[in-house]
């Protein structure tokens, strides 16, 4: 569950949300089952359907939304906390909508040694960014992970699943800001 | 059933013990205690807090007792240096993060984790600690979770998913986030919590509590324009002595009577009364039902506020089958405002009522829809558990020991045998036939079958035939609400067949025992202790020279003095209510 301050951003940027992924939210209960009955029909019967239904959301539109975790519920006949025990437990799972871009700053000893605090801090304060957060134009997704195998390169900062070695602030916030214009 | 017997030693004794007994359980039956704060008697081992650890012989590695069965030739040791040296640090690293509270937290003297470190002789904290910052939830009304002071244990998640099928709870996150709470963004209010405090009633520690009302009732006890008035609840009286000591099952009435009146109380009330009442109420709109119109058969009871919540939430299919009758706790409030006010000329405006119940869902069915003011006021002000009573005495200075018994106020106090068995599973039921015995054949039940064996006991469902006169009653009673389904499956396929009900009358009490095991009782409740609580009820009805509800005279005098007959149009309007569909997760 996220804690109050991070709810009334998630409100922030459901209020400014334009794309594809917020009418996932807004879609009619009646729309969302007709939309979750591919995957429930895939699944059925099949043991450890609900992990399987939960990945395929996930994969497909980036996040699992509450409306959507009801009427899977629903379908597959599983209590709903159930369900959020399975969405909260492995961090692929996403309850809210994702950036378009994911930062990942490994945080791991070689990397924490080698400077990744200040990368996270520039991140921070420079660009406004929180670790575990969406950005408010929903363009970046800051992440903490504590290994990517990459010690050799430290600090190593993953974005969009490609590996910067040898990073600094310097060049992260450059990187950043080419993606954003 | 496998019956093989399993044979081993537990700290050089020989133990025998049915396969596959956990060694738990097996140290127990030779007089040993193994320490655990996960493992309860009403649930299945989770080896969560790995406190019960024991060594087996030829193992280089230590076992949790609660998880592992007992082999054949297994030479355990369940306690030696190194055990409860281990066991000490696993005690400090659950103290790591948990805050340090003690004093003013709702379990201080009676929570198990301080209990452990007071007989661990954990004297400084080696550990650095760290307690997530979570804010309380009191958003029931009747029960506080403080998730802070969680650790972690799995009881109330248990409790609340697999033995009363609420799944209120789950345990969401992981590692230290790990964190019990309603799931998604939402407050316990917002889940499909039925307020029962089965999780409360089941928390080592202070994770979970009641929502403490006792200061209200101070003040409204301090306010000369108020007059007080409260009711005590059937089950209270068997349970309130294990706060004082005394054995579970111990029948204080009338000491509790006599401590109310010193509390200040003007007028003392029993809900055995209105449990009568209620009775008369509910077993005529069931004899109506099964002579006139059997088709809206089964009836179902209605004095459990968690189980009409429950049926409102899961099932709301079953609504016209509720009996409409009040629960005898808003009963007796909408006497109390009106028939003794006007009787005693008080204005009802002042009259506060308090209500002392073994139960927390009672703090929430105060205001849980419009006819609970039937009377124009607030039925009933507050309710108190079991647990807040007994420190109110406590409070009070009352040498609870010594103090010699009184008898309740009149009209609203004297009650039958029929009205204390409301506080156990099974009770209801048998006092509803016992009157609706004698609506339909004009007699009461004969000496021995007024006690009516087959719909007493724990059994999570007991079913039964009756006899009454020419008729076959079929009854069916459940506990502890995960049990509830067995019933209503049964009722849903038979009327999907267009077949006959199997069941005329169905009794359901979410917490397991009935109000005996409610979640406002004393803590540490097992089967052993319910079993002692309901020996207790069944021993004030035979000491009952009433057994009947209608044979009640002051039920009598309340129907020719105000009341009409049952279910007459004043008894509608302040002894009934209705019920409505309220589907879970509105967000």
């Amino acid at each position: 569950m996220v804690g109050e301050g991070s709810d009334s951003v998630f409100g922030k940027i459901l209020t400014i949300m334009t794309s594809e992924t917020l009418d996932q939210g807004q879609m009619s209960c009646e729309e969302i089952r007709k939309n979750i009955q591919k995957y429930v029909d895939k699944w059925r019967n099949v043991e450890g359907s609900l992990i399987m239904v939960l990945h395929d959301i996930q994969e497909d539109i980036g996040y699992v939304p509450r409306e959507w975790a009801m009427e899977i519920g629903k379908a597959l006949d599983i209590k709903l906390a159930r369900i959020y025990e399975v969405l909260t437990f492995y961090h692929y799972f996403k309850l809210k909508p994702q950036g378009k871009h994911s930062i990942h700053v490994c945080t791991g000893t070689a990397c924490h040694i080698k400077g990744a605090p200040a990368i996270l801090e520039i991140l921070k304060t420079q660009l406004g960014f929180n670790v575990g957060e969406t950005t408010a134009d929903r363009l970046f997704n800051l992440d903490v992970v504590r290994c990517v195998g990459a010690c050799g390169l430290a600090p190593a900062v993953v974005i969009d699943g490609e590996v910067n070695g040898k990073s600094t602030p310097e060049k992260i916030i450059e990187k950043v800001k080419s993606l954003q214009s | 059933m496998n019956t093989e017997i399993i044979k081993a030693t537990i700290n050089g004794t020989p133990v025998e013990v049915p396969a596959g007994t956990k060694i738990l359980e097996a140290a127990r039956k030779v007089h040993i205690k193994i320490p655990t704060l996960c493992k309860h008697q009403d649930l299945l081992p989770s080896g969560g807090c790995g406190l019960c650890i024991v060594r087996v012989k030829g193992s280089p590695k230590m076992f949790r007792a609660c998880t592992t069965p007992l082999e054949n030739g297994m030479d355990i040791t369940t306690h030696d240096a190194e055990i409860v040296e281990t066991r000490k640090t696993v005690l400090e690293l659950i103290l790591s993060n948990h805050p340090d509270e003690c004093l003013t937290c709702g379990r201080n003297t009676n929570c198990e984790l301080q209990r452990l470190s007071a007989e661990f002789g954990i004297r400084d904290d080696k550990i650095k600690r760290y307690v997530p910052d979570l804010p309380k939830d009191a958003s029931t009304g009747s029960i506080i979770i403080d998730a802070r002071k969680c650790i972690k244990c799995g009881r109330c998640v248990q409790v609340c998913q697999e033995i009363q099928n609420v799944w209120a709870l789950s345990f969401l996150h992981r590692g230290i986030n790990t964190k019990m709470a309603p799931c998604g963004d939402i407050s316990l209010a917002e889940s499909p919590c039925i307020r029962c405090g089965q999780c409360a009633a089941h928390c080592p520690t202070g994770a979970i509590v009641e929502k403490d009302d006792v200061p209200a009732v101070w003040d409204a006890l301090h306010n000369p324009e108020k007059f007080c008035t409260v009711q005590i609840a059937p089950a209270v009286r068997v349970s309130l002595g294990e706060e004082f000591g005394l054995p579970p099952g111990t029948d204080l009435t009338k000491k509790i009577y006599a401590a109310l009146r010193r509390l200040g109380f003007k007028a003392i009330f029993d809900s055995n009364f209105s449990a009568d009442l209620t009775i008369m109420e509910e077993a005529s709109e069931f004899v109506d039902r099964f002579t006139k119109n059997p088709s809206s058969l089964p009836l179902v009871t209605s004095c459990c506020p968690s189980w009409t919540d429950f049926m409102e939430k899961m099932h709301p299919d079953f609504i016209d089958h509720f009996s409409s009758a009040k629960s005898p706790q808003q009963m007796m409030g909408a006497m109390v405002k009106t028939y003794f006010a006007q009787k005693n000329n008080i204005d009802p405006a002042k009259i506060f009522q308090l209500s002392i119940m073994p139960c927390t869902a009672k703090k929430f069915e105060l205001e849980r829809c419009k006819e609970m003011k039937s009377s124009g006021y607030p039925d009933v002000d507050c309710s108190i558990t079991t647990r807040e009573f007994a420190r109110m005495i406590k409070q009070s200075g009352i040498d609870f020991d010594s103090i010699p018994e009184e008898k309740a106020d009149s009209i609203l106090g004297e009650h039958s045998g029929a009205g204390v068995i409301f506080g156990t599973t099974g009770g209801v039921m048998e006092a509803a036939l016992r009157t609706a015995y004698n609506v339909i054949t004009g007699k009461n039940l004969e000496k021995e079958a007024i006690d009516i064996q087959s719909v007493r006991g724990l059994d999570g469902v007991k079913e039964a035939t009756i006899g009454v006169g020419n008729f076959n009653v079929r009854v069916a009673v459940a506990h502890g609400l995960a049990n509830v389904e067995y019933i209503l499956d049964k009722v849903r396929e038979a009327k999907q067949q267009g077949k006959e009900s199997p069941y005329h009358f169905i009794e359901v009490m979410a917490c397991p025992g009935g109000c005996i095991g409610g979640g406002g009782q004393p803590y540490g409740v097992t089967d052993n202790l319910r079993q002692k609580r309901m020996a207790g009820i069944y021993q004030c009805d035979r000491n009952c020279p009433v057994r009947c509800s209608h044979d009640n005279p002051e039920i009598k005098k309340i129907y020719a003095d105000f009341l009409g007959s049952p279910r007459s149009e004043k008894a509608h309007e302040l002894l009934h209510t209705h019920y409505q569909s309220r589907p879970i997760y509105q967000r």
